[in-house]
């Protein structure tokens, strides 16, 4: 082994403790929760007692109306809040930026929702919705309007956990749009004044398109988020009325606890866990990409300039 | 074409007073050039003059009519940023297009305006490319072309040479005084070039300090500064200056100093006034100096340095310790160590004020 060799490897040494240990937390429940999927385990077994069932408990997925409900409701949820949340988050950051006096304690104010811990969210969102003593339900009734059965009908459900999530999370889109905003190149937008761009033309013409990196990986960082949503529709509707709520991390946590079936409750994360990946892939794909063109655009330039 | 007129405006960021009230007419059709050093308020007059900055004072008029309010967009001006502040996203035939687009201007004639202005600023070739993949120059050339491919009332250029190199700006320079020539329209340039200044401008509008010290055309500014500031900073070579004394020379004046003494014509006396010792700075252009002969006042220079440049010279000499160029197109070229004499004609010499540098 030559010395070139030797210190080659170096780095890897000093590297291989801290590997080690985050290899193991990271592959061991996941290794661990592939394995059970393809047991029928009980909770009360032991996992070596469990029976093998091969793939069988993905095929029952596949064919369950239950976990397929699930699934749809979980989509309908992510592709709702995700679209509103960013063009409320968007709109308000294009809106919001702008230097007046009381702006910076506005903003500050805006993104308070995303600092409270979800179970609390859920909490106050119930009261919000309470049928009868609920602020909501309480100042609809004082304009001589008709109740909205917020948390108890199967229509109104869905809608009502969108909005305490969109409540929650468009101040994470709007700080990352105003960031983006804020580090526009200035020149560039009085070049547009200059060219006669209005205010909507600079906004679909240059802001627009030169925020737009930022603003897909904030989207998919908020999709990838959105299939995770738990305690908000726990404390809510915990998936009722009916199935109409029930997203895919509920039916998980339910499968496990309240129908005792840990296998299925796995394969199901498993199916989650792919998605997610496949998301989590397409964002890192995204930025590599981003990253080699601008890589290449710096080296034309400068072949050009010598 | 507007005539454009500022009315005592003036500009402050917070405490600072960036530009002290400031008159100035810009007539129709007129090339005005605004030259000073770095930080005297050049690019904040045309910023203030495209409403891309609000007035703290004053008013400006186009055509008579207050424009404070306008926006940029209403005030039909193109403008060439000293930073090319071009589109990063757009190509750069998207981008010299983009203010014709919004016009909803027919396409055949904006490809034919863009194939223009790129073929006269040799950009064609580079029109598909974006902002990041060209070099400086090229930047600056098509924040360039994005400007002259609108038919705005009034071009605003801010530095749009600095980043070229010497062959290059050359060139640029006599394009533009040909376009100049060929378009009727206001032009406002920022340089700090005098040279740019001197060869474009109908009207040079010398700042410093926020402060407009003299405007007029190249040659008035050249031959009459009322100050040493404009003095020393239109002309190249600059002036020399040299402290001096007023003194009485027979029924007329004379300036002394170390090293030299030379008689003021009777015009200089007659607007210095007062005779009686009092302390002057006077300034002679490297280019006024003659041989030596009898109309001129001979004055003995050491040379230090000599600077062969082809069609002259320019000689660094020493006048009683302080260095004086002068420009020369006397050959064979004296060495260095060399005590020349040469004339100074009296109608060349400028007496300034000691205390604060007015021409007197
Ligand atoms: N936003 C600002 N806040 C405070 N001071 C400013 C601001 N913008 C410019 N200034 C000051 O105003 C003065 C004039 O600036 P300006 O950009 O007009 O100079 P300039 O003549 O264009 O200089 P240069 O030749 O370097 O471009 C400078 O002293 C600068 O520091
Ligand atoms: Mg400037």
């Amino acid at each position: 082994m030559t010395i070139a060799n030797t210190s080659r490897l170096t780095p890897y040494l000093f590297l291989a403790p801290s590997l080690t240990v985050l290899g193991l937390a990271l592959l061991y429940p996941v290794g661990y929760m592939v394995y059970a999927s393809f047991l029928n385990w009980n909770p009360s077994q032991h996992i070596g007692q469990a029976e093998w069932v091969g793939l069988r408990n993905y095929l029952f997925l596949i064919n369950d109306p239950s976990f397929r409900e699930s699934l749809f409701v979980t989509l309908k949820f992510a592709a709702a809040v995700v679209s509103i949340e960013m063009i409320l988050g968007v709109g308000l950051a294009l809106l919001l930026d702008r230097q007046l006096r009381g702006m910076t304690l506005l903003r500050t104010l805006f993104i308070l929702p995303m600092m409270i811990a979800p179970i609390v969210v859920g909490l106050m969102w119930r009261y919000l919705y309470h049928p009868t003593v609920g602020p909501l339900n309480r100042s609809l009734s004082a304009l001589g309007m008709e109740t909205v059965p917020w948390l108890s009908d199967s229509g109104w459900a869905l809608v009502s956990i969108v909005i305490a999530d969109i409540w929650q999370w468009t101040p994470f889109i709007f700080i990352l749009a105003l960031a983006a905003l804020q580090s526009l190149p200035k020149s560039v937008m009085e070049a547009a004044r200059i060219d006669g761009a209005t205010g909507w033309q600079q906004i679909w013409h240059i802001k627009l398109p030169l925020m737009l990196p930022v603003l897909i990986v904030t989207c998919l960082l908020r999709l990838i988020d959105a299939f995770k949503v738990l305690e908000v529709v726990l404390v809510l509707t915990n998936g009722g009325p009916g199935l109409s709520t029930e997203i895919l991390s509920l039916r998980i946590a339910r499968t496990a606890s309240e129908f005792r079936e840990l296998g299925k409750a796995a394969a199901m994360s498993n199916l989650l866990l792919l998605g997610l990946m496949v998301l989590t892939a397409a964002m890192f794909a995204y930025s590599k990409w981003m990253e080699t063109r601008a890589a290449r655009l710096r080296k034309a330039a400068e072949a050009d300039a010598a | 074409m507007p005539e454009i007129v500022f009315d005592k405006v003036e500009k402050r960021y917070g405490a600072v007073q960036v530009l002290k009230p400031l008159d100035l007419t810009l007539r129709d059709g007129e090339f005005t050039v605004l030259v000073g050093p770095s930080g005297c308020g050049k690019s904040t007059t045309l910023r203030i003059l495209a409403g891309l900055e609000t007035l703290s004072g004053g008013e400006i008029y186009f055509n008579g009519l207050p424009v404070s309010r306008l926006d940029p967009k209403d005030r039909d001006i193109a403008m060439v940023f000293q930073d090319y502040a071009l589109y990063p996203h757009m190509n750069i035939a998207r981008n010299m297009s983009f203010a014709l687009r919004l016009q909803r201007r027919p396409k055949a004639e904006i490809d034919a305006r863009i194939r223009t202005v790129a073929e006269m600023l040799n950009i064609g070739h580079l029109l598909e490319r974006k902002p990041a993949e060209l070099s400086g120059g090229q930047r600056q050339r098509v924040a360039m072309g994005r400007a002259l491919v609108r038919d705005a009332s009034t071009f605003l250029f801010d530095e749009p040479l600095s980043n070229l190199d010497a062959k290059l700006r050359a060139r640029m320079r006599t394009e533009l005084a040909e376009l100049r020539q060929r378009i009727a329209r206001n032009m406002v340039y920022v340089t700090h070039d005098q040279i740019e200044a001197m060869t474009l401008g109908d009207r040079i509008v010398v700042m410093h300090d926020g402060v407009i010290q003299q405007q007029g055309t190249p040659q008035e500014l050249f031959e009459q500064p009322v100050n040493r500031f404009v003095a020393g900073f239109i002309g190249s070579p600059t002036m020399n200056f040299l402290t001096a004394e007023v003194v009485g020379e027979g029924d007329g004046l004379a300036v002394t100093g170390k090293g030299f003494r030379l008689p003021l014509d009777a015009a200089t006396a007659r607007r210095l006034g007062a005779t009686g010792r009092r302390p002057v700075t006077v300034g002679i252009r490297p280019t006024a100096f003659v041989p030596a002969h009898a109309d001129a006042a001979p004055l003995d220079l050491k040379v230090i340095v000599a600077e062969y440049l082809g069609a002259s010279a320019v000689l660094a000499t020493l006048c009683g310790g302080t260095e004086v160029l002068v420009e020369t197109t006397a050959t064979p070229l004296p060495r260095p160590g060399d005590v020349v004499r040469f004339g100074v004609p009296a109608g060349a010499i400028m007496i300034f004020d000691n205390d604060n540098g007015q021409r007197l």
